[in-house]
Parts: C-alpha cells; sequence; structure tokens
C-alpha cells in the first residue's frame, strides 16, 4: 500500500470503531449479501410449499410470516443497505474526496442496522409469530389483528428509518461539499447524481414511514383510532400514508442501479454514456413524478374516478423518462465497440429484464386493467422485473466491476459467466411464468392454490431454487478472488473505464485523495 | 469466448421454451391459461382490449429497441475488431424520444379512460347485493324493495383432508363454497362491498369486477353477466391466516331460475324461524352442531378444539364455565381480537347448537343444552 499515513486499526475494533468510507463500504456490502442470503432462504421456504397444490411444509400463519419477513429483509436489508454500502465505497472516490463528509455518523448509520434485524429476525420466535400482513403491512391486519411482535416491528422500522435518514445525509453533504476543484455537478458520475437524488427521496420519505408506524404504535397500544373506522379513523388512510414512501422507496431502490448500469455500459461499449444530460434530467423527473402517483397502488380501493384518472396520467407519465433512460442505454452501445465481461452481461441483463418490468409497469398503470391486475401474481412478476432484475443484478454488476479495483485481485471470469447464465435462465423460470397466472387468476400471498395453476407453479419454484443456488456460486467466487485471486495492479482495471476512481492505485489504497485531484 | 456464450443460451433457452409452450398446450379448459380472460361482460371485454391493446404496445416497443440492442450485440463487437465511435449527444434525438412516446401514452390514455367512466357508472342497478367480507368467509345479503331480502354466508366447502394431501384433490379444488352468489343473467347487478374486520377483496376475474372490502366503508361496482355459468374467483387483499382459502362462486342463471331459487331461499328462512321455536333433544343438537363448528369455528380454534389462532375450547374455563359468558363470547365475540360476533352470523338454532357442542364435545362432558330460546333470550339481554 502506497500509504504514508496510519493504516487500518487491527482487529475487531478497526471495523467496530472505524469511521473509514472504505472499511463501512465493506461492512454494508457482507451485511447486505447475509440478508440477501435470509431474505433468500424465506424464498425457498415460500417457494418450496408453493411447488405443488396443498399444503405440505408449512402452516398457512407461518407462510404469511415468511412472505412478510422474505419483503421487508430484501428491500430494507439487502436492497437498500447494498446500495448505501456501494455509495460508501464509491462516491469519495468518484468525486475525489478523502471520506464521507459525516464520518462517525457514517459508522453510526451502519451499527444500527445489524442489531435491529437481529431483534427483527427474533420475532419468528415470539409468541403469535412474525409479522405476518405483508411487507406493506395494511391496517387493521397489522394493528387489532396483528399478533404482539407488531410492537417489536414497529421499533425496528423507527431505527431503519433513522439509519437511512443518517446515511442520506451523509452522501447529500459528502457531495454538495467535498467534490475535487473542478468537478461540477454537471460533470460527477451519474452515480453519483443518482445516489444525490435518492438520498433526497430518502430523506423526504422515511419520516412520512415512520409516521404510518407511529400512528400504528398509537392505535395498538393507546387506544387511538387513526385507522379505525369504528373510531372515527379510516383504514384507506394507512394506505395513502405508506405508499406516499412506499412508491418514492421503489425509486430510492432503482435510481442508484441506474446509476450502475450508466457507469458499466459505457466501459465495456468504450464509448461515452450517450445523452448524460438527458439522463440527469430523467433521473430527476423521475424522482419528482415518484412523488405524485402512490394511489396507483390502490387502484381498487374506491376512490373518486377523478382520482383514480389523475394517478392514472401520472403513473403513464414516469414512463417517458425511464423510455429516455433505456434509450440512452441502448444508444450507448450503438456503433460502440463491445466487449462481454461479467459486468456487462450483468446490466445487459438489467436492461433486458428491467425494460420487460417498466413494459408491465406501463400496463398496471392503467386502471381499468389494473383491477384484473391488482394483488394477483402478475404484480408479483413485475415488480420481480424491476427489484431483482434491475437492482439485484445491477449490484452483481458492481461487485464484479468494482471488486478487482477494491481488493486488487480479478475474479474468475468463467465462474463469473456461468454466474450470470444461471442466474439469468433461474430468474426466469422463477418469474415469467407468474405473468400467465397472475392474468389467469392467481391471487398473490396465498400458501396454496386451484390446480389450473399447478404446473406454472412448479416450474416457477425450480427456476427460484436455480436462482437462488447460483448465489453460492456468487459468494464462492468473490472469496476466492479476494483470498486468493490474480493480483491485479494497473490503476485502470478495465481499459474502457472512466473516472477518478481508476486514477488512484490499485488496490484502493486505505486513504485516497487525501490532496484533491485536479479535474479539467 | 461469446460464441460459448450463445450455444449456451440456446441450449439452455430450448428446454424452457419448449417447457413452456407444451405445459400451455397440454390442457385446455382453463388449466395454464396464460392469458387474461375476456369475460362475460362486456366492461370486461373491453378491460381485455385494452390490455392486448397496450401488450401489443410495449411489444413492438420493445422488439425495435432490444433489436437494435442485439444488432449492437452482433456486429459491433470489439472480437469483431469493431471500433467505438464517439458520438454521444444529439438533442434531437432526445426531443424526438420523449415526444413520441408522450403521444403514444395519449392514444392509450383515451380508451382507458373511456373504459374507466363506464365501470363507475354504478347508476340504473336492477339488483342490489351487499358483500361483507369476514375472515374468513364471505356473506351475501340481497337487499331489494321489492321484498327478496335473503342473506347468507359462502365458505370454503374443500375439506381439510383435500388441503393436506390425505384425499386427492376435487376439479374445483378451494374454489368451490358451500352456498354460492345467485344472480341472473342480463341484469345489472350493483355490489356494495364492506368488510367486517379487516380489508378483503372482492374478486370474480371473469365478471371483471375487483374491489376492496373495507371495514367502515361501502364501496360500489356493478356487473351484468351475458352468459350463463359458474365463476369462481378468490380473496385478492391479504386478510390473515387463511386469506387464500376464502373463495367466491357466482352462479350466473336465467331469470326464471333466478326467481326459482329466491322463492326457495324465502321458503327456506320461513322454515329456520319456524325450527327457532322448537325444543332439541342433545343428540340433534350435537348433531347440528358439528356441522355448524366444522364450518364457522374449527378454522380457528381447532378440529379437536386444541386452539389455533383461538384459544382452545378443550378444557377452557369458558366452555366448561358459566353457560351465560359463553353464549356472550359466541354471540358478542371478544372486542380487539379475532374472535368475532357470530351472533349476527349465525341464526339462533345453529347458535345453541354449537355452543351445545362445544359444551360437551373434546371431552368438556358439561351434559348442558342450549336451546334456540335461550339464545334469543340473551340477545335480548
Ligand atoms: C377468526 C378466528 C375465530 C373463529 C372463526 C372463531 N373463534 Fe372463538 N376465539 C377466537 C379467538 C382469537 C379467541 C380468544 C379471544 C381472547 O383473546 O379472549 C376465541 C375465543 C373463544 C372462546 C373463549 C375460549 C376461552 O377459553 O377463552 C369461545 C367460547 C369461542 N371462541 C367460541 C367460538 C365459536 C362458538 C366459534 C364458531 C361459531 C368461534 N369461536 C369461532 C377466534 C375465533
Ligand atoms: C415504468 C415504471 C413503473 C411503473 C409505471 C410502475 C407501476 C406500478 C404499478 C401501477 C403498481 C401497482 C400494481 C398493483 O398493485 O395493482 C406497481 C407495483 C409495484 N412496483 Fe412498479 N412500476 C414501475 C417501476 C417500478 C420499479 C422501478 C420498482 C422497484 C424497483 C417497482 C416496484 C414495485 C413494487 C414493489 C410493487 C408492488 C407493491 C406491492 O403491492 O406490494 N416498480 N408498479
Ligand atoms: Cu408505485
Ligand atoms: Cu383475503
Amino acid at each position: 500500500m502506497g500509504d504514508h499515513h496510519h493504516g487500518p486499526a487491527k482487529g475487531l475494533s478497526r471495523w467496530l470503531f472505524t469511521t473509514n468510507h472504505k472499511d463501512i463500504g465493506t461492512m454494508y456490502l457482507w451485511f447486505s449479501f447475509a440478508m440477501f442470503i435470509l431474505g433468500g432462504a424465506f424464498a425457498m421456504i415460500i417457494r418450496a410449499e408453493l411447488f405443488q397444490p396443498g399444503l405440505q411444509l408449512v402452516e398457512p400463519a407461518f407462510f404469511n410470516q415468511m412472505t412478510t419477513m422474505h419483503g421487508l429483509v430484501m428491500v430494507f436489508g439487502a436492497i437498500m443497505p447494498s446500495f448505501v454500502g456501494l455509495a460508501n465505497w464509491l462516491i469519495p472516490m468518484m468525486i475525489g474526496a478523502p471520506d464521507m463528509a459525516l464520518p462517525r455518523m457514517n459508522n453510526w448509520s451502519f451499527w444500527i442496522l445489524p442489531p435491529t434485524f437481529l431483534l427483527l429476525a427474533s420475532t419468528l420466535f415470539m409468541e403469535g409469530g412474525a409479522p405476518a400482513a405483508g411487507w406493506t403491512f395494511y391496517a387493521p391486519l397489522s394493528t387489532t389483528y396483528a399478533a404482539p411482535s407488531v410492537t417489536y416491528f414497529i421499533f425496528c422500522v423507527h431505527v431503519l428509518g433513522l439509519s437511512s435518514i443518517m446515511g442520506s445525509i451523509n452522501i447529500i453533504a459528502t457531495v454538495m461539499n467535498m467534490r475535487a476543484p473542478g468537478m461540477t455537478y454537471m460533470k460527477m458520475p451519474l452515480f453519483v447524481w443518482t445516489w444525490l437524488i435518492t438520498a433526497f427521496l430518502l430523506v423526504a420519505v422515511m419520516p412520512v414511514l415512520a409516521g404510518a408506524v407511529t400512528m400504528m404504535l398509537m392505535d395498538v397500544h393507546f387506544g387511538t383510532s387513526f385507522f379505525s373506522a369504528a373510531g372515527g379513523g379510516d383504514p384507506v388512510l394507512f394506505q395513502h400514508v405508506f405508499w406516499f414512501f412506499g412508491h418514492p422507496e421503489v425509486y430510492i431502490i432503482i435510481l442508484p442501479a441506474f446509476g450502475v448500469v450508466s457507469q458499466i455500459i459505457p466501459a465495456f461499449s468504450r464509448k461515452p454514456l450517450f445523452g448524460y444530460d438527458s439522463m440527469v434530467y430523467a433521473t430527476a423527473s423521475i424522482a419528482f413524478l415518484s412523488f405524485i402517483v402512490w394511489a396507483h397502488h390502490m387502484f381498487t380501493v374506491g376512490m373518486p374516478v377523478a382520482g383514480e384518472l389523475f394517478f392514472m396520467y401520472a403513473t403513464m407519465l414516469i414512463a417517458v423518462p425511464t423510455g429516455v433512460k433505456v434509450f440512452n442505454w441502448v444508444t450507448t452501445m450503438w456503433r460502440g465497440s463491445l466487449s462481454f465481461e461479467t459486468p456487462m452481461l450483468f446490466s445487459i441483463g438489467f436492461l433486458v429484464l428491467f425494460t420487460i418490468g417498466g413494459f408491465t409497469g406501463l400496463m398496471l398503470s392503467i386502471a381499468p386493467a389494473d383491477f384484473q391486475y391488482h394483488d394477483s401474481y402478475f404484480v408479483v412478476a413485475h415488480f420481480h422485473y424491476v427489484m431483482v432484475a434491475g437492482a439485484v443484478f445491477s449490484m452483481s454488476a458492481a461487485v464484479y466491476f468494482w471488486l478487482p479495483k477494491w481488493c486488487g485481485r480479478m475474479y474468475n471470469e468463467t465462474m463469473g459467466k456461468t454466474h450470470f447464465w444461471i442466474s439469468f435462465i433461474g430468474f426466469n423460470l422463477a418469474f415469467f411464468p407468474q405473468h400467465f397466472v397472475g392474468l389467469a387468476g392467481m391471487p398473490r400471498r396465498i400458501p396454496d392454490y386451484a390446480l389450473q395453476f399447478a404446473d406454472f407453479n412448479m416450474m416457477s419454484s425450480i427456476g427460484a431454487f436455480i436462482y437462488g443456488l447460483s448465489q453460492i456460486l456468487f459468494l464462492y467466487n468473490v472469496i476466492a478472488t479476494i483470498v486468493a485471486g490474480k493480483r491485479v495492479s494497473e490503476p485502470k482495471v478495465w481499459d474502457g473505464a472512466e473516472g477518478l476512481e481508476w486514477t488512484i492505485p490499485t488496490p484502493a489504497p486505505y486513504h485516497t485523495f487525501e490532496v484533491p485531484p485536479a479535474v479539467k | 469466448m461469446c460464441f460459448e456464450a450463445k450455444r449456451l443460451l440456446k441450449l439452455a433457452l430450448g428446454p424452457v421454451l419448449m417447457l413452456i409452450s407444451v405445459a400451455a398446450l397440454a390442457a385446455g379448459g382453463g388449466v395454464n391459461e396464460v392469458n387474461m380472460p375476456p369475460g362475460v361482460t362486456e366492461v370486461g371485454a373491453r378491460i381485455y382490449d385494452l390490455h392486448m391493446l397496450i401488450l401489443g404496445i410495449c411489444t413492438v416497443i420493445g422488439l425495435g429497441v432490444f433489436g437494435v440492442m442485439f444488432y449492437s450485440i452482433i456486429y459491433h463487437r470489439k472480437s469483431k475488431g469493431a471500433v467505438a465511435s464517439h458520438f454521444h449527444e444529439s438533442t434531437k434525438v432526445e426531443i424526438a424520444w420523449t415526444v413520441v412516446p408522450f403521444l403514444i401514452l395519449i392514444g392509450m390514455a383515451v380508451p382507458a379512460t373511456s373504459t374507466l367512466l363506464e365501470i363507475y357508472d354504478h347508476d340504473d342497478s336492477e339488483l342490489d347485493i351487499l358483500v361483507t367480507g369476514y375472515q374468513w368467509k364471505w356473506k351475501y345479503e340481497y337487499i331489494n324493495a321489492d321484498g327478496d331480502n335473503v342473506s347468507f354466508f359462502s365458505n370454503l366447502r374443500t375439506p381439510q383432508t383435500e388441503i393436506h394431501n390425505t384425499q386427492p384433490k376435487g376439479e374445483h379444488y378451494l374454489l368451490e363454497v358451500d352456498e354460492p352468489m345467485v344472480i341472473p343473467v342480463n341484469t345489472k347487478v350493483r355490489f356494495l362491498i364492506t368488510g367486517n374486520d379487516v380489508i378483503h377483496s372482492w374478486w370474480v376475474p371473469e365478471l371483471a369486477v375487483k374491489r376492496d372490502a373495507i371495514p367502515g366503508f361501502i364501496n360500489e361496482t356493478w356487473t351484468r353477466a351475458e352468459t350463463v355459468g359458474v365463476y369462481r374467483g378468490q380473496c385478492a387483499e391479504l386478510c390473515g391466516k387463511d386469506h387464500g382459502f376464502m373463495p367466491i362462486v357466482v352462479n350466473v342463471v336465467s331469470k326464471e331460475e333466478y326467481r326459482q331459487w329466491m322463492d326457495e331461499k324465502q321458503v327456506e328462512a320461513a322454515a329456520i324461524k319456524e325450527l327457532m321455536a322448537q325444543t332439541f333433544t342433545l343428540d340433534q343438537l350435537m348433531e347440528r352442531g358439528e356441522a355448524v363448528y366444522a364450518r364457522a369455528c374449527l378454522a380457528c380454534h381447532g378440529a379437536n378444539g386444541e386452539g389455533g389462532v383461538g384459544k382452545a375450547i378443550a378444557g377452557s374455563a369458558i366452555a366448561t364455565g358459566d353457560v351465560g359468558v359463553h353464549l356472550d363470547v359466541g354471540i358478542n365475540g371478544v372486542p380487539g381480537t379475532a374472535m368475532q360476533a357470530f351472533g349476527g352470523q349465525l341464526n339462533d338454532v345453529d347458535m345453541a347448537a354449537v355452543i351445545t357442542y362445544q359444551r360437551n364435545a373434546f371431552g368438556n362432558n358439561m351434559g348442558e343444552m342450549v336451546q334456540p330460546i335461550d339464545v334469543y333470550n340473551h340477545k335480548k339481554g
């Protein structure tokens, strides 16, 4: 290491007390992978039960706990922290800053996560079991009718919100104040842009979620009736508040993924990103629109027709900036000089599958048609195309892309490609047939189903197991790289990659950019 | 290296596609159906057309985008000696692909809006039915000025043995009920939908109806079925443990058959009234009580009274204690828990029978009886 200052501390205290953005990034990434495995294990239980009609493995009450915990762990434990980890590692290196602006808060925002998820997981062993009202936990199923563990769940959500808000403030402060001289906003890498916008979304909506769960707490323990019509409240109010958080939340998940592929596709096309400015504007418009479309999740609650129309039109509009992004990526590839290393394969996988998810999203936005799609497996297929093939694929791409920079060792390319193809096939086998059963009338969140859905469900389960197993290959590849991968030392690991992080030595030293670089 | 990848892709996708198409062809009649049913209503057909239109537009755009992308993947690869050009912006192109999609969206919004407005036109219904979602069954109340007022619960009929795989599953596994809703063909039927406990959602794909059943609020929607037949659906909103086990069956019949059915229901209701005045023997009450228990209590209290979502009945202090308290729990429920007020759901005969059953089954052996008149008096206070 070409480090003239102190290196990392030794032993456990290095990790407990670290304020180094790279250490914290690493911890976020490993933590989110652990949660990915946990949430994945829940998913395997769900798919095993749905392998055949009839109840074989679990009872319906436990099944509901599984779907709920799966959703919560994947969204709040796997996807969100993984992108925060990436932000920690990359944002300072991309804007030429020595570290994050608020390093101690950074340490806190990570370290409150593991105990929180431990507490959340422990609800599985409590009397009455874990929360079972779905990751959207609609009242009054999640209040009057919930198991006692709901109180712990509310506490967990508060702490997760706190962590996210601290993380976001840190990112905003870093990007606004610590850019190297000459790094104007319109020169920032797109990953930094998408995260900056995401951070604003987080700061705006996490308090709304906190408000929703606080009202739940009051209803459960203090005799209020926010969500109970008997006391003058309204169960639908919960859904409005939840989705005012929930829809921006789905963009919180996907915008950093947009950022990742906007870095990787140009690198392996050996050509600058097409339409950088329009990418920035499209991201900002998506973020803005995400605040005014929430009730498209509630077309069937019986809104007045004017409301239905407003939310339908607003939601359809999101397709425009989303389309611009997809067109820009494809045009970036056009007349490039393409090669297909693992990060590029995952990015192309992202591009194809996310676009399919975007199309089904557009279909869902058509309110009259949504009366048939809503709460069916069609919706399950839609959001797995955007969240798994969108967010998770881009995360895999990111790890393969930056891992050599992080640890100075190259992963095994054949194994990486095998990982891609197995996940790609497994994913599609798992989720494509869900469009069919959903359209044919299978509701979501059921532990057992009618016989006409049997074949596609079996296919879906097999695909899910394949996708699940492929992640073991990923884990093995990453560990093997860190321990014994082929050493790389050139700063620019990929010949087409651009950006400040490729100007520092490989592996990235513990401290970088203590003297800000000059950006032309 | 990329040929490897392509070969792999072909090898892998081949069987997958085959599987899908074989499975789809293997059986007709709703099995392995891959698309939305056009249904038997005009609204359903319009929704289906909308769905196909947008699916079509998306497919065409998708083919275009992926076509360009795969062209690049095949012809602009470095291994073929492609040299990267350096163009990276064009305001004209950006404007074009902002404006054109916008225009396409307007093209979609027009039919979507008119269909939506039609769905929201609840006026001039010829028959009104109040649909109430309970954990975990539906209640249908026909409310009409001309006196055709009947009301009944509709429960899952599939036996536990089929669900737990100890008996082969029947044709309509999980989509069969003890008493279906019956409506006349070619009649505008308005549904008033509400919930008793948590939110449910009443969904019958072929009638193109899905509307949430929200406690404390009443939603309106309607249908006009144009073909006689049996249409099946399910609850679509997660409502707790047995959300997957509260199907909906709607029998669309000719107007004459509907009249006949309605008359029979009226006669039945009169017969129950008669029964209420009778006194039963312990055996009669136990026999009836067992059936009521299986239908209305078993899901929470267990086949052997061992409990589950509900408390155990076997050896329960209430089921072996004061009759008045037991009746009170049965009739008024335990507020704030899953134990609902069954007073409005079971008639007095059934209530008397099930309370008697609980007090004498599962080793409780209290040897006492509750008669319909006791229930009636308890309700009066
Ligand atoms: C949706 C689930 C559910 C159903 C269906 C249900 N119960 Fe209950 N029942 C409960 C719950 C939960 C309790 C415990 C309430 C409490 O916390 O005190 C309970 C308690 C009781 C008790 C008191 C037991 C005790 O020892 O405290 C009786 C008696 C009872 N139910 C009777 C019935 C009868 C009769 C039926 C059928 C007509 C029925 N229940 C159907 C959920 C249910
Ligand atoms: C073109 C962009 C998109 C459009 C138009 C769109 C539209 C919709 C609509 C209308 C629904 C509601 C369906 C229903 O419940 O009936 C929905 C559900 C959902 N979408 Fe999207 N979507 C888009 C992109 C995304 C993205 C990027 C994500 C996340 C990364 C996402 C995640 C979800 C999730 C999680 C749900 C299900 C929520 C639930 O009910 O549990 N969507 N989408
Ligand atoms: Cu949304
Ligand atoms: Cu339900």
